[in-house]
């Protein structure tokens, strides 16, 4: 078993065995790996990340492995972060997408990692931006997130990527109107996939009047992804994407409220964890009187919280 | 070490058997127990196999073969895990494995075989007895 120091010292050097070990930890999520982020940070270079999205067995995943493969014969270092959904119930998941990642499995420069949504609903596990941080840091340069179209994985996934690539089907997308609502919205690029199939073509047309309604110009490209047709277009549709939004600013944009974001989300969870026992201390021997309706729960949340707040600033002094 | 709150297991189908039911069954059984399954489908060599199980840091490997090949593939797996630093990891086969093969695929470091007719019930509970968790 490697140790924490010996952890940093291999991630450093590049080691992909310490990258996996190191993604079970910021997984994990304690306070080790905290400072293994913070061991392990620099600055410079970001890693370009594309998220893919779009209903069960649409193809994300053998899209996910051809985009891999065009970035990989053009010499970049590509992760892949395949989501699945969890059981609410007893937190069990089996995480399929590797089957489809044969042809590529192997190669160096290619790191895959398959995560369960654990602990979000629906969506991306909470782990995943300090699980980037870290692929960031590893030296990748492109990170593709594959996610489950369900539950709230589209606006987790807009939240957490440079572009988004929503995937669909000819017959599913045949009535746009029926399309989960919001989804039209967050695509970059449009791909109607398994083009082999009738109705492909009608269900592009479909999607581009559709999108015509929209604020932004989004293309739209029919792919077979298990042969590779159309692929190399969705590479230089996301190419130009990419291009574009450096150019005009939005690539900083979306950084930036992504580390705000992400930044909010860890210490508000610092936080409450705090707020929680201290309010638990505070009810001690009061508990009857909420209980008996005497006190509603909402007058003593907030007394609480504002008594809460006092006290942090109170406590930061004695600290200075 | 930080400890995770799960088990996470690699179900892989080493060599060119096709019969993947029990495979299938079995990476069920431990999702309901509570488990993160990888499952990497058919026709696996055990590199690709050891691969994965390093990038995917799991805990366990459990191998399934019905066609004949466990004599190979299993203590294969187990030497390219220790060899690369996986030899933590705890190893189980299953499927159709003759009687007179399991005391050498133990002694070669597959942790236990299980053969038609095992419980679910059996499989979890050794994988809970054994997998060392980190
Ligand atoms: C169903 C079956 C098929 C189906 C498979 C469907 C599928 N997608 O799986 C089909 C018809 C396709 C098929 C084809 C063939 N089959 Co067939 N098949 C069987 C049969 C009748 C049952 C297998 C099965 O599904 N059992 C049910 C599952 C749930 O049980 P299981 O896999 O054993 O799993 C249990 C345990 O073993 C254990 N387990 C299994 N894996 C693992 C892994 C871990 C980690 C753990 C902990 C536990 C565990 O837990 C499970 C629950 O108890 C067996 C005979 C038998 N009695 O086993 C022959 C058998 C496996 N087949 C056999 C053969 C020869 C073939 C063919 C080559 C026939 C041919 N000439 O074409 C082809 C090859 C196919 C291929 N590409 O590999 C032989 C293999 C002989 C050998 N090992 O030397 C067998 C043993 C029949 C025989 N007696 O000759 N087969
Ligand atoms: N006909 C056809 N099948 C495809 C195409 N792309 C993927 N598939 C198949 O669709 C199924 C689901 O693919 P997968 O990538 O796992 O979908 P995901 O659930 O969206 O990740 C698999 O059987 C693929 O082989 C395609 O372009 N045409
Ligand atoms: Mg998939």
């Amino acid at each position: 078993m490697l140790y924490k120091d010996d952890l940093v010292q291999s991630f450093l050097r590049g080691d992909m065995r310490a990258l996996a070990r190191a993604v079970s930890m910021v997984e994990a999520g304690d306070i080790q790996a905290e400072q293994f982020l913070a061991a392990v940070a620099r600055e410079g270079k970001r890693a370009r990340l594309i998220g893919i999205t779009g209903p069960p067995g649409a193809g994300k995943s053998t899209l996910t492995a051809k985009l891999a493969e065009s970035l990989l014969d053009r010499g970049e270092r590509v992760a892949l972060l395949l989501t699945d959904p969890s059981s609410p119930f007893t937190g069990g998941a089996i995480l399929g997408d590797r089957i489809r990642m044969h042809a590529i499995a192997g190669r160096s420069g290619l790191y895959i990692r398959s995560l369960g949504s654990r602990g979000s609903l629906g969506g991306l596990s909470r782990a995943v931006p300090p699980i980037v941080q870290l692929l960031e840091n590893f030296g990748f340069d492109a990170i593709i997130l594959e996610t489950v179209g369900t539950g709230q994985a589209e606006t987790d996934v807009v939240e957490t990527v440079d572009s988004v690539v929503v995937v669909t089907v000819p017959g599913l997308g045949d009535d746009v109107q029926a399309m989960k609502a919001g989804i039209i919205e967050i695509a970059d690029v449009f791909v109607v996939n398994k083009a082999d199939r009738e109705g492909a073509e009608r269900t592009a047309r479909q999607l581009e009047e559709a999108l015509k309604l929209g604020p932004k110009a989004v293309p739209v490209l029919a792919t077979i992804a298990t042969t590779g047709v159309g692929i190399a277009a969705v590479v230089s549709s996301l190419d130009a994407h990419y291009q574009t939004m450096l150019a005009d600013g939005e690539l900083a944009k979306r950084r930036d409220r992504r580390l705000r974001k992400a930044l909010h989300a860890y210490a508000a969870s610092i936080v409450s964890v705090r707020l929680a026992e201290w309010v638990e201390e505070q009810l001690t021997g009061h508990w009857a009187d909420i209980d008996s309706g005497r006190i509603d729960i909402y007058t003593c949340g907030r007394r609480l919280a504002e008594k809460f707040q006092k006290r942090g600033v109170t406590s930061n002094v004695r600290e200075d | 070490m930080s400890g995770r709150s799960f088990i996470r297991v690699l179900v892989a189908k080493p060599g060119l058997d096709g019969h993947d039911r029990g495979a299938k069954i079995v990476a069920r059984a431990l999702r309901d127990a509570g488990m993160e399954v990888i499952y990497t489908g058919l026709r696996q060599t055990p590199e690709q196999i050891v691969e994965a199980a390093l990038q995917e840091d799991v805990d366990v490997v459990a191998l399934s073969c019905l066609s004949g090949a466990h004599n190979y593939s299993f203590p294969r797996v187990v030497e390219l895990l220790r060899q690369q630093g996986g030899a933590d990891i705890l190893v189980l086969g299953g499927g159709v494995i003759p009687e007179e093969d399991i005391p050498a695929l133990k002694q070669s470091g597959v942790k236990e075989i299980f053969t038609p007719g095992t419980t679910i019930q059996a499989i979890v509970e050794f994988i809970r007895a054994h997998a060392i968790q980190r």
